[in-house]
């Protein structure tokens, strides 16, 4: 029920940026979400795409530090508090949210959410047992 | 002023005479009773009765840092331990530092050449000096203490730091001469400058300084800033300490080497040959005197050079040049010696593999900042911001615990760090001096 999540090393410093996406443009590879943590210094890119391989891939030829993640993909009702519920389930269990950030389309109605738990297969069994809907990486990829 | 005429200013014939007797006298007792020296002298097949002229120094075979680290803690010692009243370190090194000890012999020549070089560099006994150098184990703090003490000056032991009380003790108690790196010099006058104490107010008159690179021009805006007489002071804790050469202030040009104690050579570093008088190379020095940790032919890696004019001041003593540069690769940064494989030793702890990394140093408000830039690869690359932060700290933490310096680290992509020919260049120093 994983959905993987690549991730890149940055350094703080004019167009690397534009480099990445430049770099997965020439591979032809979609970008679906993106969410960027950043110090002074450096941050750290993550992405969803629609070719974990080729983006990886791409980037290492590139020179860059690419890792894998597993993230949840969580379809969120697209109303207030919808998102809050899902937190709030979470915090009740103890699970504890590492980052999360907003996927670009929607799934029907709902809106989609990426999320790092510390404890994700807990976390599966939380929102499976209130019924909250996730998304499988082959299907989100490529949504 | 000269402490000890007779043998500061002594004629060459007779130092050299001097020299010999004490240079055969020396080989004798190391080979008797440090078996190193045994050892690398009869494995190049030498003996002290081959030494009839002080040129015949050029058959005994070299010392290095490393041969005194192979030693460690004693192993280089004369003499037994029950005779040996002091211990010294030197400065940032990991693993195993480089440890001396002295006699009380040699506590006392020491004191008798520091009071020399204080003289030398205008002190007297009615003088009150400010010794700013490190208090511990590097030699700086205590060395020049003691030779304050010898010359009957009045020696305030304020050691490194807490510079803002500093300030206020050169405020009340007005002495008039000082000991400091140069470095830290010159950041005491800012911060006096802050604190509105104005350094030209103060009644110093001279200055001795040392235990880093340094340059002409700081000379020149130390002369300004503080309105003193700046000279500069030369040694090593494996030599003996601070006291082995020093400029006189009538000159201050070149720094006489106590060649009573200390026999200099200058040798081609990449061939070890001896070079002809006034030639470039690295230093190399041999105790004369020493009881307790002798030294014979010690590379000291410092590049520099001879100067066998006479000197105005009086002393024939031959003047060694300003320290030019390194014949390895050690960085001296806040008067910490550093080299690049202790950097990379803390990183391979650390983090468990060997990142590619590069020291830059610089110099901001005169005072030496470290930055270790360290190449995030596969390995050390977390998801998470936070760890990677914590990585950070947690390099910085064992460089300023293990080599006693603080240093900024950052993190830089794959690759970032010049490589020339291949191989990455490891330190850029960017400090102008």
């Amino acid at each position: 029920m994983h959905a993987q999540q690549i991730s890149i090393f940055l350094e703080n410093k004019a167009g690397r940026l534009a480099e990445v996406t430049g770099i997965l443009a020439g591979a032809g590879v979609n970008i679906r979400a993106l969410a960027l943590a950043d110090t002074s210094d450096f941050g750290v890119l993550r992405l969803i795409v629609d070719d974990n391989h080729k983006a990886e891939n791409a980037l290492k030829q590139g020179g860059f530090t690419v890792s894998k993640t597993d993230v949840v993909a969580v379809e969120v009702d697209d109303r207030p508090g919808g998102l809050h519920h899902i937190l709030d389930l979470l915090q009740n269990a103890g699970i504890n949210v590492e980052y999360m950030y907003a996927f670009v389309q929607h799934s029907g109605a709902n809106a989609v959410m990426i999320f790092r738990f510390d404890q994700p297969d807990e976390a599966l069994k939380v929102l499976g047992a209130d019924g909250l809907k996730v998304i499988e990486g082959h299907r989100l990829y490529t949504m | 002023m000269i402490y000890d005429v007779e043998y500061e200013t002594m004629p060459r014939e007779a130092l050299e005479a001097i020299q010999l007797r004490r240079l055969k006298a020396t080989l004798e007792r190391v080979c008797a009773t440090v078996p190193f020296y045994r050892e690398r002298m009869a494995a190049a097949g030498i003996t002290p009765r081959d030494i009839q002229r002080l040129e015949d120094l050029r058959h005994i075979p070299f010392t290095t840092k490393q041969d005194l680290r192979d030693n460690y803690p004693f192993g280089m010692f004369a003499v037994p331990m029950d005779t040996v009243v002091r211990i010294h370190a030197s400065s940032g090194t990991t693993g195993q530092p480089t440890v001396v000890g002295y006699t009380a012999r040699d506590v006392n020549t020491w004191a008798t050449l520091m009071a020399r070089a204080l003289v030398a560099g205008g002190a007297t006994a009615n003088d009150i000096i400010h010794n700013a150098y490190g208090y511990g184990l590097f030699t700086g703090g205590l060395g020049v203490h003691y030779g304050a003490e010898k010359l009957g000056a009045s020696v305030i032991p304020v050691s490194g730091g807490n510079t803002k009380r500093q300030i206020l003790i050169m405020r009340d108690f007005k002495p008039t001469v000082i000991t400091a790196t140069p470095s830290y010099t010159l950041h005491l006058a800012e911060v006096a400058e802050e604190m509105g104490v104005s350094f030209k107010e103060l009644s110093f008159k001279f200055g001795i300084f040392g235990a880093e690179p340094w340059s002409e021009n700081m000379r020149q805006e130390i002369e300004r800033k503080l309105n003193i007489t700046a000279v500069d002071i030369y040694g090593l804790s494996e030599v003996i300490g601070p006291g082995v050469a020093i400029e006189c202030h009538e000159a201050k040009k070149g720094l006489h080497v106590f060649e009573d104690h200390f026999l200099p050579e200058i040798i081609d570093p990449a061939t070890g040959e001896v070079l002809p008088p006034g030639e470039t190379g690295e230093l190399v020095f041999t105790s004369l005197t020493k009881e307790a940790f002798p030294v014979i032919r010690y590379r000291t890696r410092d590049i520099t050079s001879l100067n066998f004019e006479p000197c105005i001041c009086g002393r024939t003593h031959v003047r060694m040049n300003r320290v030019s540069g390194r014949s390895d690769d050690m960085l001296i940064i806040r008067g910490v010696n550093v080299f690049p494989s202790q950097i990379e030793s803390v990183l391979m702890e650390t983090s468990e593999v060997a990142p590619h990394y590069q020291l830059v140093v610089d110099r901001e408000e005169n005072l030496d900042t470290l930055t270790v830039r360290v190449e995030v690869g596969e390995r050390l690359f977390s998801d998470e911001v936070r760890q990677l932060q914590e990585l950070e700290r947690k390099i910085s933490k064992n460089i300023k615990e293990t080599l006693g310096v603080s240093a900024k680290v950052k993190l830089v992509e794959p690759h970032t760090i010049q490589r020339s020919e291949g191989k990455a260049v490891r330190v850029i120093d960017n400090r102008k001096i």
